[in-house]
């Protein structure tokens, strides 16, 4: 398996290439996909629902402590990429994914590889605010528990208590622990999903449009979240908004139609785009 | 000239209305082309002269069919003969009046028919026959009254459209009051049945006495005369029946709605929901022999052979038909309320790395409880309101016992044997019949009124 990952590495290296930009109008990703210090490698990924190709050949890296924001028009597939990246893919009846995508240079779609712990370690935050109908407490309290994190109470205190605290929600809630967490505001629940994510201890964290349900107050309390975040962990962030995209990401992937357009610097896509697509959708033109 | 050719009639009137109102509509507009003046479209018009024709005809032709024998058999009676009446009780003159009307109409009498009586019932038939061609004109009259006053009303001002809203509204309202009423209705009978039950036998006794023994004296000499009403073995029957069930739907309902929502591949749901549907559509007549000719037997003998002694038709036996009765009630229930709990709420669980049991049993379920809990409690009201399982199965004796060996009967058991057979209605025995279906009744509604508060509240939480 890795000599036929590398081999596809050198080819999009290869096709990253001043040969790729000098034909702007072709599907082939423009920009250069790799990192230095990756921690996600993904190669040649197409995804499948039923018989309906809804990924095509998409190839990307996520590199350690950094943001990569995922733009497109909707239905172009930014969704489907995040959710191949925890296998949360698995869990829809008839999708198919094929590539290669590892962790740490594990691939994680091995056969002996099992997605539950994988899941642990590329936690996901989702669209709209889940909390699960307990406490608040019992909402960060749940992955250590699944996991046995914690050896006594006092530690399982600590560690939702410092969870809490990287989400930035630790000062609101520290007095209503034990109140259900579905009575917090959307922000307020997003950003608790998020410390539920953290307490696992995740190495990458995705989400998925997470803003999209939250008031602009909520939001950039979210983003400056996810900046602070940056430090410990690597973060790819699907999102309809550009201005977040270039508020919060280092690096940008243009999605259209189930192909990865272009991925570059973030400041570069939004001041420079090289394709032609993603100089539409970024000026508005299309989308 | 029975009242259906009326009927058929009635409707061949309306459709002749419909047609008739369209077209006038049409022409007061002054035309086809100018039919953007009407109000409302044609067919408004065409169906508010065909309402009117209908409704008020259909309704003179039910009041007069439902009254037309009483007043016939009133005139009849005024006018019997004084020879024929000669030292007849009340009740006697009924038999006779009810003779001649079967002479009338050429059924087969019970006495031998005297000239006389067959004078009366010709009569009889005579006024009969004059009644029925009086409500046939009358009837049509009121119809085509009816269609000249929808004609006369029909012109491009009419809101054709908001009256015939109106009608059907009433129409609706009507019937639904018809449902509340016969609803109603009995309950209030039930209620004061029992009312006079309670007038002979207190309150007291029959909540509380531990002795049944509904029977009453016909002679007041008889031996075992004065019958016991204390209703307390029933009750405590009734719940060892309905908790033995509960026992084995539950879990198995439980499971099988865990299995069917969150595990089985959609070829193995498309089978098997059928399958436990059908299980809920057997009749409970079916389950009733089953519980007494396979299952009673079989634990009987499996008893036996640990050295247990086990009545024939014990408490276990139809507990446990009863449960299997109930279980797909359970399991579709609960199915409902897992399906309910937000797919997303499974997204976020196996994000943080849960596993699918994980998931089910800390997330999952625990959202579902209240609306599982809600599915219980309605079917809890289900297995004490059967009444055909334990009728086969628990037997008659009213012991106090809390071994499910032993035979036990229920409420459901002494209403039927209390009111099967020649009864007479003033009994208390017949009437304690009334004082347990009302405590059933109470039970069970406040049963489901709880369980439908639980499960609508369940519901908003997800909305
Ligand atoms: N569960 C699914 N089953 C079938 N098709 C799906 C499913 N989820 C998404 N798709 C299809 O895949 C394509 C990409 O969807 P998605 O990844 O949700 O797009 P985005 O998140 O960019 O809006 C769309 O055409 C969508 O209809
Ligand atoms: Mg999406």
């Amino acid at each position: 398996m890795s000599t036929t990952v590398e081999a596809m590495g050198q080819r999009v290296g290869a096709m990253s290439a001043a040969e790729l930009s000098s034909r702007p109008d072709s599907r082939a990703t423009v920009g250069d996909v790799t990192v230095a210090n990756p921690r996600m490698v993904c190669r040649e990924v197409d995804v499948w629902y039923g018989s309906k190709q809804a990924i095509k050949g998409v190839s990307l890296d996520i590199g350690k402590n950094e943001v990569v924001s995922m733009i497109g028009p909707s239905g172009c597939g930014k969704s489907t990429f995040l959710r191949c990246l925890n296998r949360m893919n698995d869990t829809i009846d008839g999708c198919r994914v094929e590539g290669s995508i590892q962790l740490d240079g594990q691939d994680i779609y091995d056969k002996g590889l099992d997605p539950v712990p994988l899941r642990a370690q590329v936690g996901m935050v989702f669209q709209k605010p889940n909390p699960f109908p307990k406490s608040i407490y019992e909402n960060v309290a749940y992955g250590p528990r699944i996991h046995g994190l914690t050896n006594n109470k006092a530690e399982l205190d600590a560690l939702v208590e410092a969870s809490l605290r990287k989400a930035g929600l630790w000062n609101e809630v520290k007095d209503r622990l034990d109140q259900p967490g579905t009575g917090l505001s959307g922000g307020q629940q997003q950003r608790l999903c998020i410390a539920r994510t953290i307490a696992v201890s995740p190495e990458v964290i995705l989400m998925d449009e997470p803003c999209s349900a939250l008031d602009p107050i909520a939001t950039a309390i979210v983003e400056e979240l996810i900046d602070e975040l940056r430090a410990n962990y690597s973060i790819a962030i699907v999102t309809h908004s550009m201005q977040q995209a270039a508020r919060v990401s280092q690096r940008t992937a243009y999605f259209h139609m189930g192909d990865l357009i272009e991925v570059g610097e973030t400041n570069e896509i939004f001041t420079n785009p090289r394709h032609k697509l993603t100089e539409d959708y970024i000026t508005g033109r299309f989308g | 000239m029975h009242s259906s050719t009326l009927l058929i009639l009635l409707l061949g009137l309306m459709a002749l209305a419909y047609h008739f109102g369209r077209k006038r509509a049409i022409s007061s507009a002054g035309g086809i082309a100018r039919i953007n003046t009407l109000h409302s479209l044609p067919a408004y018009y065409g169906l508010y002269a065909a309402l009117w024709a209908g409704i008020p005809a259909m309704l003179l032709m039910a009041l007069w069919s439902g009254f037309q024998n009483e007043i016939l058999i009133a005139i009849l009676k005024s006018e019997l003969p004084p020879s024929l009446m000669d030292g007849l009780s009340t009740g006697q003159v009924g038999l006779m009046v009810n003779d001649i009307e079967n002479l009338a109409s050429g059924a087969i009498v019970s006495g031998s028919v005297t000239p006389e009586m067959q004078a009366v019932a010709d009569r009889y038939a005579q006024l009969q026959r004059f009644a029925d061609w009086a409500m046939w004109l009358a009837v049509l009259a009121i119809a085509v009254g009816g269609m000249g006053y929808a004609w006369s009303r029909t012109q491009p001002r009419m809101r054709a459209r908001n009256r015939v809203e109106n009608i059907f509204m009433v129409i609706l309202v009507v019937f639904s009051s018809i449902a509340i009423l016969t609803t109603l209705g009995i309950v209030l009978s039930v209620l004061f049945e029992s009312l006079r039950f309670f007038q002979s036998i207190s309150p007291l006794e029959f909540f509380f006495g531990t002795l049944w023994s509904p029977q009453t004296a016909l002679r007041a000499d008889q031996v075992g005369a004065s019958g016991a009403f204390g209703a307390v073995p029933l009750f405590t029957g009734t719940l060892m029946v309905s908790a033995i069930a509960m026992l084995v739907a539950v879990p198995i309902g439980l499971m099988s709605a865990i299995y069917l929502s969150e595990y089985a591949p959609r070829r193995v749901r498309s089978l098997a929901k059928p399958t436990l549907e059908i299980l809920a559509g057997v009749p409970t007549v079916v389950y009733g022999f089953f519980a007494a000719l396979s299952v009673a037997p079989l634990i009987r003998e499996l008893g036996m052979s640990m050295g247990f002694s086990v009545a024939s038709e014990s408490a276990l036996a139809a507990g446990l038909v009863m449960g299997i009765m109930i279980i797909p009630f359970v399991s579709s229930l609960s199915e409902d309320v897992i399906n309910a709990v937000p797919q997303a709420m499974r997204d976020g669980s196996y994000a943080l790395g849960a596993t699918q049991s994980e998931t089910i049993w800390r997330v999952i379920i625990p959202a579902a409880l209240p609306g599982i809990v809600g599915g219980i409690l309605l079917a809890v009201s289900r297995a004490i309101g059967e009444t055909m399982i334990v009728v086969m199965a628990a037997g008659l004796a009213a012991n106090l016992t809390a071994n499910p060996l032993d035979s036990v009967t229920t409420v459901t058991v002494q209403i039927v044997t209390l009111l099967t057979g020649d009864q007479e209605f003033d009994s208390p025995k017949t009437m304690a019949a009334f004082a347990l279906g009302l405590t059933l009744f109470a039970v069970t509604l406040t049963l489901n009124v709880i369980a439908l508060h639980i499960v609508r509240k369940y519901r908003e939480q997800y909305e």
